[in-house]
């Protein structure tokens, strides 16, 4: 199916399904399947000179071409597993030829259903939380400026301010720990992802909780209505997904 | 979509995906394709961990390039290493590392030393100022942004 000057692109790994899902893939082209028994491995046919080893960590170093990488990859990854139980698989890895993707099916086709099983019936959200805006009240409450001691009076705002900055941080973190256990419980299992910097997750709020979730169908609407009903004054709670079950694909989880 | 949004309760219909490509958070899906996901040894070796730049710029990173343009965050379209039109794929020198590197610290520092400029001049006035009163000496905060985001070397 390919050439020496192509590469094959691995999406993802569902069990059955023996359509295609939509592309277009990283490199622009149709995805197409590999299947090996139960297992069908979503592939995409590459050029080898844009993604051999050399041409990839440039790619992988350009944040433009990143982006395009990622999201196309995502795109086919979030299609693939419309229908079916699918893993994920993570970005740029790359096969020789259709028999050397066959041979991986082969080979790792218990640890594969294992992770297909786990996943089938669930889907990841995502959850982050934010230390919320200040509230009006609090803004009030401050000290009013003294003419006859600016310098002081200026100070005393400031610290004020900061303490109250403090507090809010404080309270938001609490909130958020109790909403992820709250969230824990209504889940299949839990990852805590890194906390984005605010430069990253493009928001002014500094970020508490970022997790994500895999949460069986039918305790969907209990999730959600969980993150729905957690938003209390003081955090800022955004709710992303569905994912696919990028998170909770890991070989060595049981 | 429901990317980005408070979630729906009551719905007993499983809803759709239907993450629109443009909507989701870069950082979200670099999170995941990068880091998640199945990990399984290819017949092509490209150790992202290994790639120890690309940390560093998707620790600084912002929504999308757009965004970070916005925010002045658009060194890799000067640098010569990184931007696509000069991309001859053996960007990676050790003197344009190092060229890169430099760029990327004093990135970091302009960015700090502009999110901390006025939290600073005011706790300098402070000192002079709190002078008819005692006023405990409190240290000054150390906000995330002082912190160094991306590992140097």
């Amino acid at each position: 199916m390919t050439t020496v000057d192509e590469l094959v692109w691995l999406y993802a790994i569902r069990l059955g399904g023996l359509d295609a899902p939509a592309g277009p893939g990283v490199d622009g082209e149709p995805p197409r399947l590999v299947i090996e028994g139960d297992l069908v491995a979503v592939v995409g046919t590459v050029v080898a000179r844009r993604f051999d080893e050399a041409a990839l960590a440039a790619s992988m170093e350009d944040l433009g071409r990143l982006e395009g990488l990622a999201r196309a990859h995502h795109a086919v990854v979030v299609e693939a597993g419309r229908e079916r139980p699918t893993a994920p698989v993570s970005l740029a890895t790359l096969y020789r030829d259709d028999a050397a993707v066959r041979r991986l099916l082969a080979d790792r086709s218990a640890d594969l259903l294992r992770v297909l099983r786990r996943v089938a019936g669930h889907r990841e959200w995502g959850v982050k939380v934010y230390v919320g805006p200040e509230v009006a009240q609090e803004a009030a409450a401050l000290p009013a400026p003294d003419a006859g001691r600016p310098g002081t009076s200026y100070l005393l705002r400031r610290r004020e301010t900061r303490d109250r900055d403090g507090r809010r941080r404080e309270h938001a973190r609490e909130s958020a720990e109790s909403l992820h256990a709250a969230l824990v419980e209504r889940s299949a299992a839990a990852h805590r992802f890194t906390l984005q910097d605010a430069r990253l997750s493009g928001r002014a709020e500094e970020m508490v909780l970022n997790a994500g979730y895999l949460v069986a169908d039918e305790r969907e609407e209990a999730f959600r209505a969980a993150v729905a009903e957690s938003a209390p004054e003081g955090i800022r709670v955004e709710l992303t997904g569905p994912w696919p079950a990028f998170s909770f694909t890991d070989w060595e989880q049981p | 979509m429901t990317s980005g949004g408070l979630p729906v309760p009551g719905r007993t219909a499983r809803p759709p995906d239907t993450h629109r490509q443009e909507s989701t958070n870069l950082a979200d899906i670099l999170e995941r394709v990068l880091d998640k996901g199945i990990v399984i040894a290819g017949d092509i070796r490209v150790n992202v961990l290994d790639i120890e730049l690309l940390t560093i710029k998707i620790r600084l990173l912002v929504a999308s390039v757009d965004k970070a343009r916005e925010m002045g965050i658009d060194w890799w379209e000067h640098d010569t290493s990184l931007s696509s039109g000069n991309g001859s794929g053996d960007g990676a020198s050790p003197a344009s590392l190092a060229e890169e590197n430099r760029r990327l610290r004093e990135r970091i520092e302009a960015l700090e030393a502009g999110t901390v400029a006025e939290l600073e001049e005011g706790d300098a006035d402070e000192v002079d100022e709190g002078e008819d009163e005692p006023v405990e000496e409190e240290p000054v905060r150390r906000t995330a942004a002082r912190r160094p985001q991306g590992r140097r070397r």
